[in-house]
């Protein structure tokens, strides 16, 4: 126990010495949140259409100013054929193609149906598909608006058939911001980062200079070695945590609904957890490139299929077990529910000892990995 | 008869069919300067690293202060002291904080490391770098440091892997001056070097080729022996019949 209290010693004061580390535990907490939140934003907006309106009625202009006034589509031009309008779309001036045939008020209230057509250029299938169904929506509403101006009269049956009106409650994200899905993740990711890379670099680094050689000849335990590594990077961990929380109440005002020792008792197991992961990392790397590339390649999957970013509901089965094998995974959702839903530990206990056994696993395999002798 | 802190017993290494070091039996005694010689690859390096503990042999039988280095590591790493070829106390810790670190680990309680450090410091004439960066010293300061750091917990071995790589001639000097302290006050010096110079401050040296003792006497009996002026001569007699290239 006390030669744990000289190897703690050294590794705060060669932490406290490296000036890029201290500034990077207080930098990358407030810039991660204030940037990533930004790029992470999946909103579709400022769709640009280029509108081929061959009716010119005054139908179509109360259409198209529908269209205009919903915020989320610009018409970037008018013009007379689809060869012209798909050139706007070449040059990146148009995402839409809106090609409304000509004597479409006429045959609308005469028929009670009539078809535009809607080309979207989906190089970006996510903006693509988001936006063309905004589109179809806004017009679909329209026609249903016009029902009572125009088809009532000629078709009084089928103005009377009754619409189903779907009405939509949005719960814990009320405004449907993307800074409130985002924020409880980059959490995640600030202590992934710290977990994941920095205890691993730190014992490469020193297999590296040969100082770990120094420390094998030593008749240091094991586990006072890899808790004299681990315990620094658990405590910054949590400051970083801290700091990241306070951001994001101060500058986005997001407050955990949920307890907030929960939060801290899983960002604890959760570090643990990826600590052991590193240390792991550390045992199959002689240098620090290896350590590196390594380390990254593992975070890039366990981020990348971790829901961080995109539903993993959506994913195909084998993926989403995958996804469940990684304890970012269930971290990120643990996060949401105690942040947003206010969700208590009867609610998110399944994930409590999933973390608890990924911390017991990863540590138990790299302790046993780190050999003294070999 | 003197105490023997070193026995050795057909001890060997193998990397697959590669003997690193193949059946070496010799005895060290008890404040005893020992020097280790070969060529590069020759098997030092590998045969100090089994006495040190941190690596397995593969057959044959060896003790350290008593303690099986198959069994009872833990043991020997508590009466050795060990300073590698590559330079290994921390850069970005002061020469103050190595030497508590060093000694905290080998068990030291605060007031003996204050107490030693104090001595220590005043010793190598280091009272004003006392709180620089060992990154910032001289090669020469590093290696007598490190030196220093070695036998600071008082062990009953200490084991040098050419101590003295890259130093200049009047460091080594003084050097050696530490190594002839630390013998006369009880501790066991197990060498290695390349410089047969210091071969001639041995009380005994080994000759290892191809990881083999050739030749294990004092040098003096060694020169006789072969009919050579120096160690230099000796070392090159039995070396060049070394098949192992030299890396």
């Amino acid at each position: 126990m006390k030669k744990l209290g000289f190897l703690l010693q050294k590794e705060f004061r060669q932490i406290l010495r490296d000036r890029i580390i201290l500034v990077m535990i207080f930098a990358m907490p407030t810039i991660q949140l204030i940037i990533l939140p930004l790029a992470a934003n999946f909103e579709v907006k400022d769709i640009k259409v280029v509108v081929v309106d061959h009716d010119h009625s005054t139908l179509t202009q109360r259409m198209l100013s529908k269209l205009g006034a919903s915020g989320y589509f610009r018409i970037t031009g008018a013009v007379s054929s689809y060869q012209e309008a798909l050139h706007y779309v070449e040059r990146n001036d148009a995402d839409v193609v809106l090609e409304i045939p000509a004597n479409f008020e006429r045959n609308l209230v005469r028929e009670g149906r009539q078809q535009v057509s809607l080309s979207i250029d989906a190089i970006n299938g996510a903006r693509a598909s988001i936006g063309g169904a905004y589109l179809n929506s806004i017009i679909a509403d329209f026609s249903q608006g016009m029902d009572l101006d125009f088809v009532r009269a000629a078709h009084p049956v089928a103005a009377r058939m009754p619409v189903i009106n779907v009405m939509y409650n949005t719960w814990y994200n009320p405004r449907e911001q993307y800074k409130y899905y985002m924020v409880p993740g980059i959490f995640v990711l600030l202590l992934t980062l710290i977990g994941g890379f920095m205890a691993a670099l730190n014992i490469v680094k020193e297999k590296e200079i040969g100082t770990i050689e120094q420390i094998n000849v030593t008749p240091i335990r094991k586990w006072e070695f890899i808790s004299g590594k681990l315990i620094p990077f658990w405590l910054m961990g949590l400051i970083i945590f801290t700091i990241g929380l306070l951001v994001a109440y101060v500058v986005y005002g997001i407050a955990s609904v949920g307890p907030l020792w929960l939060l801290y008792l899983f960002a604890a197991v959760y570090l643990v957890a990826l600590l052991g992961f590193g240390l792991l990392i550390s045992t199959f790397s002689a240098n620090q490139v290896q350590a590196m590339f390594l380390a990254f390649f593992f975070m890039m999957i366990f981020m990348l299929m971790s829901g961080l970013f995109t539903a993993t509901e959506s994913m195909p089965g084998w993926a989403r077990t995958i996804s469940a094998l990684t304890p970012v995974t269930h971290f990120v959702k643990v996060i949401r529910m105690v942040m947003l839903k206010g969700s208590g530990f009867a609610d998110v206990q399944l994930e409590f000892w999933y973390e608890v056994a990924f911390a017991l696993v990863l540590n138990a395999w790299a302790v046993f990995n780190y050999k003294k002798t070999s | 008869m003197a105490e023997q802190v070193i026995v050795c017993n057909e001890l060997t290494k193998r990397f697959g069919d590669f003997y690193a070091v193949n059946k070496i039996t010799f005895e060290v005694t008890k404040g005893e300067i020992f020097g280790f010689l070969g060529a590069n690859g020759a098997g030092k390096t590998t045969a100090m690293r089994i006495l040190c503990g941190l690596s397995y042999p593969t057959s044959g039988t060896a003790t350290v202060a008593g303690f099986d280095v198959y069994r009872q590591q833990d043991q020997i790493k508590r009466n050795i002291g060990y300073m590698s070829q590559k330079f290994s106390l921390y850069e970005n810790l002061t020469i103050v904080e190595n030497i508590e670190f060093y000694g905290g680990v080998y068990g030291l309680s605060r007031a003996v490391i204050k107490e030693r450090s104090g001595e220590l410091i005043q010793t190598l004439g280091l009272e004003k770098e006392a709180k620089k960066l060992v990154g910032s010293l001289p090669l020469g300061w590093k290696q007598k440091l490190a030196f220093s750091v070695a036998i600071f917990h008082r062990p009953q071995i200490v084991f040098l892997d050419e101590p003295t790589g890259g130093v200049d001639p009047v460091t080594r000097r003084q050097f050696w001056d530490m190594i002839y302290e630390a013998a006369a006050s009880g501790i066991t010096v197990f060498v290695t070097t390349h410089y047969m110079d210091e071969a001639e401050y041995c009380n005994r040296v080994t000759i290892m080729v191809d990881g083999k003792i050739e030749a294990l006497d004092a040098p003096q009996a060694l020169k006789q022996r072969f009919q050579a002026a120096n160690m230099e001569e000796v070392f090159y007699q039995l070396a060049r019949s070394a098949k192992r290239s030299s890396d």
